[in-house]
């Protein structure tokens, strides 16, 4: 077998999917629940930034474990809380906002960097405790499965599980139901007597907490300190994730363990002199694609809907319409 | 004065936010620094009191100047395009081949490089333009992703390509002189990119404020039912406005190539496209004012670098400073409630004129 194959079905290769896709899976879900309510948040690379920042600053200087998660949540909160009032309340252009946000965390974290460290350099860092990896009893000693799914850092079984917990939050809890009413028709929301604002605004800070368990993996998990800018995009590929999966549980999932498998398999070949930018480009392409197949379908049901209505008188509509989305399921 | 401030509201409230970022600026250098003085004298004076960092200032606003013009033709569409990074990326990427794998005359080949260039930054920006209107999918996220594979494409292209392998470091193989832009002021790095980027501006303002086409592109960003019972083709419109967009970033990059560096050496992706967006925001989408705000930008930067190098605070400083700028500007309702008070004054000032005649 050529090195390269036998290093892909390799335990560690799969052990390393899970590694690199829990800082993408976590912003992704997050960028998801302010989507559904309607708002499109770009600024979980802030987000994960500023937690990513607070939680080692934190660390240094108590050493505890529990207020450095404290810290990083409240940092990755108090940022979409930041961004929903400049939205919301200031009535700001969501999307400028949000870059604003990112170059001021960008900015704002290697300042303060300097202020800690006194070092000016690009490579300065700030050394932390990180979280505990967890090994899972009876799993890890199976053979293939052990190494692949044991052994973690306790973020990434916080990742996976999160999935289950977003679902349950959007479709079973009314917060979840609010939010999705919002999303899909703030006037019909509205009129039921949801206040709009305020369930984007929860939207909002729900991103910031998913954003800062990814922030905190980052630079207490991943590695053990913070260096400068070290979101490195994650924070967009979280977008696309959440594009591609069609900001549901499942298929963020999939999308994230994408996203993972290419980073991966790109830091695998790296070292075997064969060019990684085209494989580390697909997930980008793939996902333009997938944003062009969702619009066009949602416009080719939309226009469908739109020859009923001239077509139809007014009480045969809505059977039509049932039709076709029951057609579409 | 009263009606003064309501004619140029806008104007006034960008001011006073560019004003609250400086003095907020004053007050860090203040808490920070040990020598506060001599911090901010080196913060906002360092860029005039030496020849060569005041042609920095200038340099570093000619790709900023191109970006902004970009951004601010999608923008006065409200197409959230930020792709100008990527399109600016591959542009230059694709233009070095061209030129690096071509031997003619200098002025022919000078034109040629950037006919290639603007045509790929124009074809970057078509793909999302045409997934928005056609289809309505996200610009936003569409050009985003776009932006990540211009820039491994154009690695690709670079690294494996058209790489100087006899250089210690990953950098294409140089240009030859006839692509070379001219220096326009001997011992500095200025370069005719500067004059075209100041062309491109005017070109903008006199397309979007003087053109149909330039009334279509901001009808259609004002209201785009609007413009669609107006008779406006707003699909063409939505497509023109991001293709132009990516015209106008891949000029910037491949004059940024041309005249300063001399080969492609960009390993990261060097954030021109950003920029562009703040001096966009700043310059409230005016190509001429874009220039203004492109010149203060790159002049904040210079003297954040010197502050670095002299004194003891970081040049990140202007990156906290000119996200506040930026959102300050953004925040619509900011200031509103000022306007409020001085519109409901002179409403019934005038309501009193009016019974006196009477």
């Amino acid at each position: 077998m050529s090195p390269l194959l036998k290093s892909i079905f390799s335990t560690g290769f799969g052990f390393a999917i899970l590694r690199v896709m829990t800082p993408i899976l976590l912003p992704a879900l997050g960028v998801a629940i302010s989507e559904l309510a309607g708002s499109v948040n770009i600024a979980l690379e802030g987000i994960m930034l500023m937690s990513a920042f607070f939680g080692v600053i934190v660390s240094t200087f108590t050493g505890s474990i529990w207020l450095s998660l404290l810290a990083g949540i409240t940092a990755g909160v108090a940022t979409g809380g930041i961004l929903a009032y400049f939205h919301l309340k200031l009535k700001a252009d969501i999307i400028l906002a949000a870059i604003a946000l990112n170059m001021f965390a960008s900015g704002f974290t290697i300042f303060m960097l300097y202020l800690f460290t006194g070092d000016k350099g690009s490579t300065s860092s700030l050394k932390s405790l990180v979280f505990p990896e967890i090994q899972i009893p009876i799993l890890k000693s199976i053979p293939v499965l052990g190494p692949i799914f044991s052994g973690h850092n306790i973020m990434t079984y916080i990742a996976l599980l999160a999935v289950p917990f977003f679902y349950v939050l959007v479709f079973k809890t009314p917060l979840g139901l609010r939010i999705r009413a919002v999303g899909q028709n703030p006037n019909a929301a509205e009129s039921v007597g949801i206040n709009v604002n305020r369930i984007k605004v929860y939207a909002l800070l729900l991103s910031g907490l998913f954003g800062a368990f990814g922030g905190l993996y980052l630079s207490m998990g991943y590695v053990s300190w913070f260096s400068r800018d070290m979101t490195a995009g994650r924070g967009f590929i979280a977008i696309a994730a959440s594009t591609l999966g069609g900001n549901m549980p499942m298929g963020m999932f999939w999308s994230s363990l994408l996203f993972g498998f290419v980073n991966s398999f790109a830091i695998y070949i790296a070292s075997l002199d064969i060019p990684s930018e085209l494989i580390q480009m697909i997930p980008y392409l793939i996902t333009i694609i997938a944003l062009a197949l969702f619009a066009m379908r949602k416009q080719m049901k939309k226009k469908r809907v739109d020859e009923a209505h001239e077509l139809y008188s007014e009480d045969v509509i809505s059977s039509v319409v049932k039709d076709i989305s029951a057609a579409d399921e | 004065m009263e009606k003064f401030i309501l004619k140029y509201f806008t104007l006034i409230r960008t001011l006073i936010a560019i004003l609250v970022g400086v003095i907020i600026s004053i007050v860090l250098i203040y808490l920070i620094s040990k020598t506060p003085a001599y911090s901010l004298k080196q913060f906002l004076l360092g860029p005039i009191l030496s020849k060569s960092r005041l042609a920095n200032v200038f340099e570093n606003a000619s790709p900023i100047i191109f970006c902004g013009v970009a951004i601010a033709i999608a923008f006065q569409a409200k197409q959230f395009n930020v792709g100008a990074e990527g399109a600016l990326f591959l542009s230059a990427a694709i233009g070095t081949a061209f030129a690096v794998s071509t031997h003619m005359p200098a002025l022919p080949h000078v034109i040629l490089i950037l006919v290639v260039a603007g045509l790929t930054g124009a074809a970057w920006g078509w793909i999302p333009g045409v997934l928005k209107a056609k289809w309505g999918a996200s610009e936003l996220v569409s050009s985003l992703m776009m932006n990540y594979v211009a820039y491994f494409l154009g690695l690709y292209l670079i690294n494996s390509h058209f790489r100087d392998k006899s250089a210690g470091f990953l950098v294409s193989l140089p240009l030859p002189k006839t692509a070379w832009l001219p220096q326009i002021i001997p011992g500095t790095r200025i370069h005719v990119g500067i004059i075209l980027a100041v062309i491109f501006a005017l070109l903008g303002y006199y397309f979007l404020y003087h053109t149909t086409t330039g009334y279509e592109i901001r009808t259609t960003g004002n209201n785009d039912k609007f413009a669609r019972f107006g008779g406006i083709n707003v699909v063409k419109v939505v497509i023109l406005s991001q293709v132009i967009s990516g015209m106008i970033a891949g000029f910037g990059g491949m004059t940024e190539v041309m005249g300063i560096h001399h080969r492609f050496n960009w390993q990261n992706s060097p954030g021109y496209g950003w920029d562009g967006v703040i001096v966009a925001i700043i310059g409230r989408n005016h190509p001429i004012l874009i220039i203004f705000a492109a010149l203060f930008l790159s002049y904040l930067r210079v003297g954040s670098q010197v502050l670095n190098l002299m004194a003891d605070v970081p040049s990140e400083l202007v990156a906290v400073i000119q996200a506040i700028i930026i959102i300050l500007i953004t925040a619509e309702a900011f200031l509103s409630q000022w306007k409020y008070k001085i519109t409901m004054k002179q409403a019934s000032l005038e309501e009193a004129g009016n019974e006196s005649i009477a």
